[in-house]
């Protein structure tokens, strides 16, 4: 078939003009690269020359390293790095066990799966802030069936307000953010446990292996490259998981829930701090991109490790 | 017979779904629960579960306090399938490129692609909002469609491009020997062919266009008429007080449509990434 075709090509290369294969390839990407360049670099540049400017609606003038250099010394800017990094890890663990279990779940071969996986999907389809404003009359001590359910069984004597306090509002918030990233998760769990041959968990279920020893020693290492890229995505999105956090808490109380990204938005558009704001997105960009080469290093173990390309 | 269950296994199976469903359905029920109850009952204490003056009505007064709303509900749709459609044109010759020919900085510009995922417009929220200035985007559809089609152009290309892998070479070069343009061969013979893995992407990108309009809604437009339902809903928090039933209700009845198109395509989106989307 090759032969033939390059046989063809030959010919036809003689005959006809053909557009090289480079030049055809860029001129397909090309209007997507454009786009980018412009939505994403073009303010990303912008974003970078603005954090070495003190820079307000009054204007702007440059100030060298001094932004950066204020965030450095910032002990509150400390304290927010670590809580991202905590509010990430928490997270992304929680998403991926949860999405784990429950791919596992709607796998299994009992009546009524699908209708399970159909309900399983509404906090993916809809949008994230519509969502949050369930959750938001959820945690409300007053009128929420949470705290109502929590005095009727006698757990609390009172209303229980859940995003009052420092450590209630930020497990809500981890709550909130695991309830929004579960569900797609456990679909490409899903998809990528129907891909994997059944001839594989025939012949282990034939040599005696049960359930528990399938799904260890097929299912885990089967699933695995998709595993490691949904951790990655699943990482990138939480760590700048911007509106739920907002809607529920604006960052508070007293910074609880104040995340790098929640930081930033309060920093430039809340208070005007254009250059400031800009240097805190910097290090958000610094972070995520060295998170993720030291992570894509990681993966390259993990699929030698697993036999994959 | 592998995939036999005893009885016991069974109801562990049930039980350990129910759990996983309430959790990932609460929040519709109290939603539900709260549109229900009337306004000065949301406010009695004690919280109580039921009471008889539960009524349907916030479902017809809240077109009443917020009489933009069909609208609203109207433009979230008509933005996020601006934003799939428009992304699709992009991702779809960038996707074909990337899985079937070679041509220099091919690993380098895709992963320029994949590191726009770094991003979220949040981020870039105030450089983003000169940059739209600059284009004369400001309060206009255009300025909700335009951040979106470019933080999901990276997603769809990575989806898609795997998805192409699949389709075997030989039936392009067929038609190569036959005589056709690159061109008409992408057309003619790889669109159809990838017309599953397009309705897979189209959905995952129109999810994702759907359920970040906020953001973008609230900072780069102030017209009313144009706002998206997520942003719309803040209308019901009033000059004097917070219709929250209605706001349920509205929230409930906003998502419908696009829940019952989702019913309809979701047999397509778990069957598309199965059949290789999301497989290397």
């Amino acid at each position: 078939m090759t032969d033939l075709t390059d046989a063809a090509r030959a010919i036809e290369g003689s005959r006809r003009k053909v557009l090289p294969e480079a030049w055809f390839a860029w001129l397909l990407v090309a209007p997507a690269m454009l786009f980018i360049a412009v939505i994403v670099a073009w303010p990303l540049a912008e974003t970078i020359r603005l954090s070495f400017m003190e820079a307000d609606l009054g204007g702007e003038h440059y100030v060298g390293l001094a932004n950066y250099q204020d965030l450095l010394e910032s002990r509150k800017f400390h304290d927010t790095i670590i809580r991202t990094f905590y509010w990430m890890f928490l997270s992304v663990s929680l998403k991926l066990i949860l999405g784990l279990i429950g791919a596992v779940l709607l796998n299994a071969a009992v009546p009524g799966r699908g209708l399970f996986r159909v309900l399983v999907m509404p906090p993916w389809v809809i949008p994230i802030a519509i969502g949050c404003i369930g959750w938001l009359w959820l945690y409300n001590g007053y009128f929420g069936i949470l705290s109502g359910t929590a005095q009727a069984i006698g757990l609390t004597d009172g209303p229980f307000e859940f995003l009052a306090y420092k450590n209630s509002a930020f497990y809500s918030a981890i709550v909130t953010d695991v309830w929004v990233g579960t569900p797609m998760v456990t679909l490409f769990f899903l998809a990528a446990m129907q891909g994997v041959s059944r001839d594989l968990y025939e012949a282990a279920w034939v040599d005696g292996a049960g359930r528990w020893y399938r799904f260890r020693r097929i299912t885990i290492p089967q699933i695995m490259p998709v595993i490691v890229s949904m951790a990655l995505l699943s990482a990138i999105w939480t760590f700048n998981s911007f509106e739920i956090i907002w809607i529920l808490t604006e960052g508070g109380p007293r910074s609880a829930t104040t995340t790098l990204i929640v930081d930033t938005y309060k920093t430039a558009i809340g208070n005007f701090k254009f250059g400031e704001g800009a240097a805190r997105a910097v290090v958000i960009v610094a972070l995520l991109a060295t998170f993720s080469l030291f992570y894509l290093f990681f993966l390259n173990k993990v699929n030698k490790h697993y036999g994959v390309k | 017979m592998m995939d036999r269950y005893t009885k016991l296994q069974m109801a562990g199976i049930y039980f350990a779904i129910t759990i996983f469903l309430i959790f990932i359905l609460l929040p519709f029920f109290e939603m539900f629960m709260t549109s229900l109850r009337p306004l000065e009952h949301l406010f009695r204490s004690p919280y109580q579960f039921w009471s008889d003056d539960f009524s349907f009505d916030a479902y017809s007064q809240m077109w009443v306090t917020v009489p933009l709303l069909g609208r609203y509900i109207l433009n979230s749709i008509f933005i996020a399938t601006s934003v799939t459609a428009i992304t699709m044109v992009f991702v779809v010759p960038a996707a074909y490129a990337y899985a079937r020919l070679d041509f220099p900085f091919k690993s380098a510009s895709l992963a320029i692609f994949l590191g726009v995922n770094m991003f979220t417009g949040a981020v870039l929220l105030i450089p983003l909002y000169r940059v739209l200035r600059t284009l004369g985007l400001l309060n206009t559809y255009w300025a909700m469609i335009v951040p979106g089609v470019a933080f999901l152009i990276p997603t769809g290309i990575w989806l898609l491009r795997s998805y192409l892998e699949k389709i075997p070479r030989e039936l392009e070069e067929a038609a190569y020997v036959d005589g056709a343009s690159r061109m008409y061969t992408l057309r003619r013979v790889v669109l159809p062919l990838a017309v599953p893995g397009l309705i897979v992407v189209g959905v995952a990108v129109f999810i994702g266009a759907y359920a970040q309009q906020f953001l973008f809604a609230i900072t780069f437009n102030q017209q009313r008429e144009l706002q998206p339902l997520p942003a719309g809903l803040y209308e019901f928090i009033g000059y004097q007080s917070v219709t929250w039933n209605e706001m349920m209700a509205a929230a409930l009845v906003g998502v419908l449509p696009v829940m019952v198109i989702f019913l309809f395509l979701q047999k397509y989106l778990v069957a598309g990434l199965t059949a290789g989307a999301v497989k290397e």
